[in-house]
């Protein structure tokens, strides 16, 4: 190897020779240089070395793309959702930066088991290489780290309750766990601290360290030089620029695949003429944290799937059962990974060192495939043919007795329609997934949609504005409190037969639009279940008014009755804009008439006193549906011959009213179809 | 140095022009690869040039019988919705003004109250005949004239002041850029 060139040597220098001479006198950078480009690499360079560099690149971008996210990013549990949702959806290129950022965070978990993989395959823990081992697991676990605190940094849903997991398994570490828990989440309780410590965590410590361990582990790297993969048939090359070509054609792959990831989406999209949104490529953002709402699509990333998997093996068995799935077991073999070194010294060693490596590797994805099944299994199974076993399961109540009692003790036929109910077991638990996850997905557009208004966002962030929509919250609350009885179903749709069948109370699905009304004065449906049908008024005096005198083509034309249901959807103040003035007053003056509705029904100042039928005045407008809501029992609305409906909004003696004002609000807000649209 | 001395083919000597190519391809892939993080970063590191401030507006500040016409500058705070990237505040204190109104006048004189040197807020000095800035003791008239020798590059600027029939007084809200003899909107 020629020394590097002193000053002097050879034909005169120009400026730049001469200014590098001078850089080099006073730095001696040539000579680290050298030391830095000239490593020899045994055997010539080979592609199965590149993993290493990889992740140095993919570390480097992550530093990079991190950078400049935490100059746009704030921690805090009122700004952490809202400035993530603005770097997405409205910073030039913040879709692709956090994009980058997000996939490369993947990237590195499959890259490290590539090297992983390669360094034990080629025995390069051997000695004297075994403390570097030892420092690539540490560095392994700081990725790993690194990865589960960044994931609960947007503060959206997924990475709240996907991190509440996690801290909850890291205190049940015996003696130490609960204050580690502590220190680790700022408390007693998620908040402020977790955020900021999280944050500290992901951008300051963990790459800290990991830069630190970093430098050591290249540095004994180059003491000991590269362990090459026995038999050697290939000359020796140099590092630059033979291995180095290598690298950067891998490190340019990794970019690629990263960058293919996110952009093939808006590609295919483009090619079928389709809109594209950056702010929905790349990174996915889910509604924001709330930790007082069930979140059935909770799930880990799905490299840490294998865990989340490997401890349904210890279901049942108690407490001592999560210790040892997620304490012990990984630990054990955390353990044997570290005694590989030593391991490897004897005879069969290096032997095991590669099975176990391989095992691990082929049980993580076995694991892995086995979570993916469990959740997306009502996908695969072909539901029709499970029609038969559903339907036994519905009549029998699962109950095997009654099984045997119906297919008359045929032990190979009850076998096989067990064996199916178990599969539609499955199905039920991977709708489930499925369902809560489409959920998750519809909450997190709604979100989305909402912090684009151009109000903005309130100071006390985004969370503040999700409770208060009725896109979001209806349904809830609906389900919660008024689906008990009343159905919310469009009657068109599949399957709507079967849900009116069940419910007693109105069908509220387009309440106060012309459709409901129709369907109200129609003589065929008033005492169906989507109206009167399945209360206690099927029989009463509505019912008979819409059968009998409604009907009566001499009392009620056409045009009459069409007439009132413009007036009455102009009293709900959902009437279409279309609609002609004198259509309306002609309906109402029929509606008010006394010798018509009005005999029963009040409307306005008709006369009529309210007790023998609900005030139409206003009817279905917020005002009275809040009102109804709150007291179905007032002389307003039914008075004593209410149902069954319970007063929502009265407090019982001592108790709280069932539902707030806020909340019976959002209700009527709901069920009007009265929320923000862009 | 090191005892590596059978190197045919290996080192800096070998084949100029393989070695070059070997050696660009390498710094083209690295660079390439390495394009993409550093580029989607100033991309969005860049996003604040593209914005530019709200549009001006005229905010009611406040009325005509609350400004003394005694000729004296008096500050008044001035109240408006603002955007901060993702967060819409509600009318909140952005700032202040200073009204001035001369005896048996209905006009009003607005004032802002920033300083156009570097920014500050500017007071009125306690004796009530001038105002001055408290970071480099910029000191004005009560006309917003520059009082000679002054750091300040031009005069204190005036805002645009309209008094609507029902006496309310309305000021355009205006920033301008700091450090510079013209008056030029920020």
């Amino acid at each position: 190897m020629k020394p590097p060139k002193s000053p002097g040597d050879g034909a005169r220098k120009g400026l730049v020779g001469r200014l590098a001479d001078f850089l080099d006198d006073r730095t001696g950078y040539r000579a680290v240089v050298h030391e830095a480009l000239y490593e020899r690499v045994p055997g010539g360079a080979r592609w199965r070395y590149v993993w290493g560099s990889t992740l140095v690149f993919a570390f480097m971008t992550q530093v990079i793309t991190g950078l400049f996210l935490w100059a746009s990013y704030s921690a805090s549990a009122q700004t952490a959702w809202e400035s993530v949702y603005y770097i997405q959806h409205e910073m030039a290129g913040g879709w692709l930066l956090r994009g980058i950022h997000h996939f490369m965070a993947q990237a590195m978990v499959v890259l490290l088991a590539l090297h992983l993989l390669q360094v034990v395959i080629d025995g390069a823990y051997r000695a004297p290489r075994e403390v570097n081992f030892w420092l690539g697991l540490v560095l392994m676990m700081l990725v790993l780290g690194m990865a589960l605190t960044g994931y609960l940094l947007p503060w959206d849903q997924k990475g709240y309750w996907a991190t509440i997991v996690a801290t909850n398994l890291a205190g049940i570490v015996p003696v130490v766990g609960p204050s580690i828990q502590q220190l680790v989440i700022g408390g007693t309780e998620y908040g402020h601290h977790t955020l900021t410590r999280f944050f500290a965590l992901h951008a300051g410590f963990l790459p800290g360290a990991l830069i630190l361990m970093l430098v050591v582990h290249l540095a004994l790297f180059r003491k000991h030089g590269l362990h090459a993969r026995q038999p050697i048939t290939k000359p020796d090359a140099m590092f630059w620029p033979d291995q180095v070509l290598k690298d950067a054609v891998a490190m340019l792959a990794v970019m690629a695949v990263v960058l293919g990831v996110i952009l093939v989406p808006a590609l295919r999209a483009m090619l079928a003429g389709e809109a594209v949104h950056t702010g929905h490529l790349g990174a996915e953002l889910g509604a924001p944290a709330d930790p007082s709402l069930p979140y059935a699509a909770a799930r880990p990333e799905w490299y840490f799937l294998f865990l989340f998997q490997f401890l349904k093996v210890f279901e049942g068995w108690g407490a001592t059962g999560e210790f040892l799935g997620a304490i012990v077991v990984p630990g054990l073999i955390m353990g044997v990974m570290f005694l590989m070194p030593i391991i490897g010294n004897w005879r069969l060693g290096h032997r095991f060192n590669v099975a176990f490596t391989l095992g691990i590797v082929a049980g993580a994805g076995l694991l892995t495939a086995l979570a993916l099944n469990e959740d997306y299994y009502a996908l695969w199974v072909d539901k029709a043919s499970l029609a038969d076993a559903r339907k036994l399961y519905d009549d029998t109540g699962g109950d095997e007795k009654k099984l045997a009692a119906v297919l008359g003790n045929d032990r190979a036929k009850i076998a096989a329609v067990e064996k199916q109910w178990k599969t539609l077991e499955k199905v039920r638990h991977s709708q489930a997934f499925l369902d809560a996850a489409k959920q998750a997905r519809l909450d997190a557009a709604r979100a989305i949609e909402l912090a684009g208004r151009p109000e903005r966002i309130p100071p006390a962030g985004m969370l503040e504005l999700v409770r208060a929509d009725a896109k979001s919250q209806g349904p809830r609350l609906f389900a919660q409190h008024c689906a008990s009885c009343h159905a919310h179903v469009d009657p068109r749709a599949p399957g709507a037969v079967e849900i009116l069948a069940k419910s007693s109370a109105a069908n509220l699905f387009e309440f106060g639009k012309a459709s409901w009304m129709r369907g109200l004065l129609d003589a065929q449906e008033v005492a169906g279940p989507a109206y009167f049908g399945n209360t206690a008024h099927r029989e009463g005096d509505m019912v008979n008014f819409v059968k009998n005198d409604l009907a009566d083509a001499d009392q009620w034309k056409r045009d009459d009755i069409e007439a009132v249901i413009v007036a009455m959807t102009a009293e709900a103040g959902l009437a279409d804009p279309g609609v002609q003035q004198a259509v309306l007053e002609k309906g109402r003056d029929l509606v008010a008439d006394g010798e018509r509705c009005g005999g029963c029904h009040k409307l306005g100042d008709n006369g009529t006193e309210p007790g023998s039928a609900p005030d139409l005045t206003g009817w279905g407008s917020r005002e009275w549906l809040v009102g109804i809501i709150t007291d179905p029992t007032h002389a307003r609305f039914y008075g004593e011959s209410n149902d069954r409906m319970p007063s929502f909004g009265k407090a019982a003696e001592g108790a709280a009213p069932m539902l707030s004002p806020q909340q019976i609000g959002l209700l009527a807000d709901w069920l009007r179809g009265n929320w923000y649209r862009p | 140095m090191n005892a590596h001395t059978h190197d045919a083919g290996v080192g800096p000597d070998r084949a100029g022009r393989r070695n070059f190519l070997v050696e660009l391809l390498a710094l083209a892939c690295g660079g390439l690869a390495t394009l993409a993080p550093i580029g989607a970063g100033l991309w969005a590191f860049l996003d604040p040039l593209r914005r530019t401030g709200a549009r001006a507006a005229f905010l009611r500040v406040t009325e005509l019988s609350a400004i003394p016409d005694d000729g004296v500058p008096r500050q008044f705070a001035v109240i408006a919705e603002r955007n901060d990237a993702w967060t819409g505040f509600a009318a909140e204190p952005v700032g202040a003004v200073y009204l001035r109104r001369t005896r048996g006048s209905t006009a009003v004189e607005a004032l802002s109250a920033t300083c156009p040197h570097a920014g500050c807020f500017v007071e009125i000095e306690s004796a009530g005949k001038c105002f001055r800035c408290p970071c480099h003791n910029s000191e004005f008239t009560l006309e917003g004239a520059i009082v000679a020798p002054s750091p300040s590059p031009r005069p204190m600027d005036a805002l645009e002041c309209r008094v609507a029939q029902s006496g309310e007084v309305e000021v355009k809200w205006e920033k301008f850029r700091a450090g510079v003899a013209e008056k030029v909107v920020q």
